[in-house]
């Protein structure tokens, strides 16, 4: 990928993609190889993507409310498949607190 | 069949976008859409089911499976399975004819799994879509994506499993086909038949309840379900695994999700059995093969992507 779009850091790995424009957070983390969040549905269902936006501006596509109540919305709480970024952004995995997913093992791959 | 209860009828799913979702199990999945209601709810149905509609699709805030309904016999058995679920002990929730256009009075309640199921006893019959009723051609030609043959079946995570099967075994007339054992004994998925499939519904522990796995349809042969994953791959679809063979049932199959994560299924094949079958036990230590027989590893996403 070349230097057009925004890029992305995700803070607890450090790790950081560039994303293209109307491309989504998670579809340019896979493209680049990267596995900073864990990949569900892809779909803005299943909730394992869930992540803080601490910075930047970005489009919201349409979320689960079951994982992302609208109320938390506001406080940057989204699912990286959902999150279309327009600038540079900064977002935080929150896949280690998340809920309804205790059994989930690729939290290894969040470091803490 | 014992109790009357005599196959898997419909299953109503939530979407988030229901323009994209329709797009996904009408163009790709190839079903048939039907009808829509004043709910703004869209019906569909596979070529080869002879009742109006197998799949409601509803726009929710969030995805998952409002409820899965089985169709009995007759009314008499209906009122009959009613008396049952509610000596049982079951909360029964009667809904309307005509609440779902072109079905029959529905009867609810909740299984200890958390999950709503429902029995109905009439729909309209619209027979099979696309071929004459006299002298049937082989299928119609004007079919759309993979093509699918029918609504076959759902998994279902939740907690109480042994509550689930004595429910659906001793009220709803089940047996189990095939189940998972730990170390214990403890069964921690069940595969529950009224025929001589290899599964109707199935549930496999989980500790939260009410949570949806995936919808099943069935394709003829392991020809259509590679060209099921051709047509994923070109419609940039979400694939979740396969096309690859099941341990548990030898289904060969292939896991795909709608736009709003619901995960789907396709596949082919798999055993039968008969009223002399015992159940086919598989080991909780050797999940890896069961669920996927040629990796014998798991797809850890397979087993916590939920909705």
């Amino acid at each position: 990928m070349n230097s057009a779009g925004y890029e992305v850091c995700e803070v607890l790995s450090g790790q950081s993609f560039r994303c293209a424009e109307g491309q989504s957070v998670l579809q340019a983390m896979e493209a680049q190889g990267k596995r900073c969040v864990p990949v569900g549905c892809r779909g803005g269902g299943c909730g394992l993507c869930k992540v803080r936006v601490l910075g930047g501006d970005y489009r919201r596509g349409r979320m689960s409310c079951h994982h992302v109540p609208p109320e938390l919305a506001s406080q940057g709480l989204a699912l990286a498949c959902q999150v279309f970024p327009q600038s540079d952004l900064s977002i935080e995995c929150l896949r280690r607190n998340g809920e309804g997913d205790k059994n989930n093992k690729m939290k290894q791959e969040v470091p803490s | 069949m014992k109790k009357g209860v005599m196959r898997p009828g419909h299953i109503q799913l939530r979407v988030l976008n229901l323009e994209s979702a329709l797009a996904h199990y009408r163009d790709l999945l190839g079903l048939i859409e039907v009808d829509r209601d004043d709910f703004g709810r869209v019906y569909l149905k596979a070529w080869t089911e002879v009742d109006k509609f197998s799949l409601v699709l509803r726009e929710a805030d969030e995805p998952g499976m409002d409820f899965m309904g089985f169709k009995v016999i007759d009314d008499e058995c209906l009122v009959r399975l009613t008396q049952d679920l509610i000596d049982y002990g079951c909360l029964i929730e009667t809904i309307p004819a005509g609440e779902l256009r072109g079905c029959g009075r529905r009867v609810r309640f909740q299984a200890p799994s958390g999950h709503f199921f429902e029995l109905y006893a009439d729909k309209q019959y619209t027979g099979k879509w696309g071929v004459e009723e006299i002298n049937p051609e082989a299928w119609p030609r004007n079919l759309q994506g993979m093509r699918a043959v029918r609504f076959d079946h759902a998994l279902m995570y939740g907690d109480e499993l042994p509550a689930t099967h004595d429910l659906f075994t001793k009220v709803l007339g089940f047996y189990l086909a095939e189940q998972v054992l730990d170390e214990d004994g403890t069964r921690v998925a069940q595969f529950l038949s009224l025929s001589t499939k290899a599964h109707d519904v199935a549930f496999i522990h989980h500790p939260e309840k009410g949570r949806f796995h995936h919808v099943s349809f069935y394709l003829e042969t392991w020809e259509d379900v590679l060209r099921a994953a051709d047509l994923i791959s070109m419609t940039d679809t979400s694939i979740d695994i396969g096309p690859t063979r099941h341990g548990l049932t030898h289904g060969k199959t292939i896991y795909f999700f709608d736009p709003s994560g619901n995960r789907n299924e396709v596949f082919c094949g798999g055993d039968y059995n008969y009223q002399d079958h015992k159940p086919v036990t598989w080991m909780a230590k050797d999940l890896g093969k069961a669920i996927f027989y040629h990796d014998r590893v798991l797809n850890e996403r397979f087993l916590t992507v939920l909705t």
